[in-house]
């Protein structure tokens, strides 16, 4: 073993330390940032040592370093662009970007791998090369247009409804049986260029079939899962090439994913293989048991005014409603309006709230509102009862309390316990049914007043309303 | 089948083992800003694409080179700019403006 080996592979070590302590140090809000740092030291070490090596050994070409410059420039330049320009609602979009490119990357070192290789006189691939390399191509592959369509389907491009054709399953079966059959008949020993580039097709495919039938509520676990599966792939590149740094980064995203995915589908008490077969909100659960009847009150803006304005304790349950409608610096208004007048205020917090599991302390975060106000469910769920009002902004089967009784399609998911709250005042645009398309029984309940706006111009006004309570 | 690959084989599993053990503490709270870092962490394939560069010596590994290397920048330094940028936002109890003096010699001093 050469100097420079033991130097890259100890900088490979350093490395992993850094992605492993940094990932532990994200347990916390106050250590996250720190955690990051140090993930990103360590990726600076692994490419620093990387370039050495390169350098050392001589075997690449003046155009493969030029190859390699522009491609790091130009993917630096665009990555740092759309990091600073995004918005934070849109922040679940630029993730899944972010990992389709990390997919389509580790599939294409497979196949440049794989293309080199039969290039040479009298190719000959070992199974444990050729194995990985299948299984990097079809991940990848998968990977890359899945997580691009689930953007396009959070940015509007496409649209984010459960997108079932006639047929999918057999298309999905044929798409399936190509992967495995081709990349068995690779295994084997046969090594064709055509044989790769069909698999590497059907599983491009498979990535837009997979995702097309998911939508709304769904797409964030879909964007974890296959954040999990882009790591997956980086593993598998990380044996195709021989290279430890990739199957150990590889392997701590693609479990790192798979524990996430599974957190955020618990939370909405939904399998992963239930939300990736789809069914929910597409007409396969039924068994929706009528509301218990009952009137729905509606209230003007100036009465909720009065009603938060004299509170001695208010929660505030913002949801999905309130970050399509981007009222997060509205709803901070609001809440720094109530404090002024010596009202506690929290923000009770649902695993699920918003466009992403989290994505709503980002959004609460970007609008000033401190991390130590936003409360988790379990945290604040006994709070409930104390509050004087609790005030729901586009949330809404997070708190249906028919989700405690059995036989409904929202039962057993986890919910914040708003109808427990002394007076209930629910901000929302519509009288629409929630994604699980059941009534809402908080909203018929005799504490509920309905507040029927915008949530960014109902708040807009609401904030104006209590601003003038003591003029 | 080489001691390599059987060492590479541990390496992954443990890995996977490890990966498992830190994140199941991780609060809701953090979940974005967690699957925004192992997104940039799997950025790791930018070393991955550098690797394939060197070994590049005709049109078409030029070609999948340059997308590779392409693809990983924007996946690594995006991942980690953006994962920054949203951890730089989250912050701890506001400075004590409606607390009573008290209150806040007592509870906020260790905050810069």
């Amino acid at each position: 073993m050469s100097t420079i080996e033991i130097v890259t592979s100890l900088a490979y070590l350093v490395a992993a330390v850094g992605f492993v302590v940094g990932l532990h140090l994200m347990n916390s809000p106050a250590t996250a940032r720190k955690g990051s740092q140090l993930s990103s030291i360590g990726m600076v070490v692994a490419v620093a040592a990387t370039v050495a090596k390169l350098a050392d050994n001589g075997g690449i070409t003046g155009t493969g370093w030029a190859v390699l410059a522009g491609g790091t420039v130009l993917g630096g330049v665009v990555g740092l662009w759309s990091a600073d320009t995004v918005k934070m609602t849109a922040i679940p979009q630029l993730v899944s970007i972010f990992n389709a490119v990390g997919g389509g990357a580790a599939a294409l070192l497979a196949v440049a791998d794989f293309v080199r290789i039969i290039g040479t006189t009298n190719p000959s691939i070992p199974a444990r090369v050729m194995v990985p390399t299948v299984l990097d191509v079809i991940i990848g592959a998968i990977t890359f247009t899945g997580s691009l369509l689930a953007a396009g389907k959070l940015q509007g491009w496409v649209p984010g409804q459960p997108l079932v054709f006639p047929g999918v399953r057999v298309v999905n079966a044929i798409l399936v049986a190509v992967m495995l059959g081709g990349g068995s008949y690779l295994v084997s020993g046969s090594h064709s260029g055509w044989v790769l580039l069909v698999v590497l097709v059907a599983s491009l495919g498979f990535g837009v079939t997979m995702v097309m039938p998911i939508g709304g509520a769904d797409m964030p676990v879909v964007i974890s899962l296959l954040n999990a599966l882009t790591g997956t792939a980086v593993a598998m590149a990380g044996f195709v090439i021989d290279n430890t740094a990739l199957i150990i980064a590889g392997a701590l995203v693609g479990a790192s994913g798979a524990i996430l995915t599974k957190l955020m589908a618990d939370a909405m008490n939904r399998s992963i293989a239930n939300i990736v077969v789809g069914g929910f909100g597409t007409g396969d659960t039924g068994g929706v048991v009528a509301a218990t009847g009952g009137e729905v009150r509606q209230i003007a803006v100036a009465d909720a005014a009065i009603q938060l304005g004299y509170a001695a304790k208010v929660i505030i349950v913002p949801g999905y409603g309130l970050a399509a409608a981007q009222a997060q610096h509205e709803v901070a208004q609001l809440a720094t309006e109530l404090e002024k007048r010596g009202t506690e205020v929290s923000f009770a917090i649902h695993p699920v709230a918003g466009r992403m599991p989290g994505h709503m302390n980002v959004l609460l975060a970007e609008a000033n509102v401190p991390y130590t106000a936003l409360r988790e469910m379990d945290e604040i769920n006994p709070e409930f009862p104390q509050a004087d009002v609790a005030l729901v902004i586009g949330a809404n089967d997070v708190t249906n309390p028919a989700a405690r009784r059995p036989g409904t399609a929202i039962s057993g998911m986890p919910i914040l316990d708003v109808d427990k709250a002394k007076h209930i005042i629910v901000v929302k645009r519509s009288l629409g049914h929630g994604y699980a398309g059941i009534d809402n029984e908080l909203y018929t309940d005799p504490h509920t007043d309905m507040l029927l706006a915008d949530a960014k111009a109902g708040l807009t006004e609401l904030v104006a309303a209590i601003k003038s309570l003591d003029a | 089948m080489t001691s390599n690959l059987l060492a590479d084989i541990s390496i992954f599993v443990l890995s996977l083992l490890v990966g498992f053990e830190v994140i199941s503490k991780v609060p809701s709270t953090l979940h974005t800003p967690l699957m925004s870092a192992a997104n940039s962490i799997h950025g790791i394939v930018f070393v991955g694409a550098m690797l394939t560069a060197a070994q590049a010596h005709d049109t078409v590994g030029y070609v999948l080179a340059f997308v590779a290397a392409t693809f990983a920048a924007m996946n690594v330094v995006g991942g980690y700019r953006v994962t920054g940028r949203m951890l730089k936002m989250f912050r701890r109890a506001p400075a004590p403006v409606r607390r009573d003096p008290e209150d806040a010699s007592s509870g906020g001093t260790t905050t810069p």
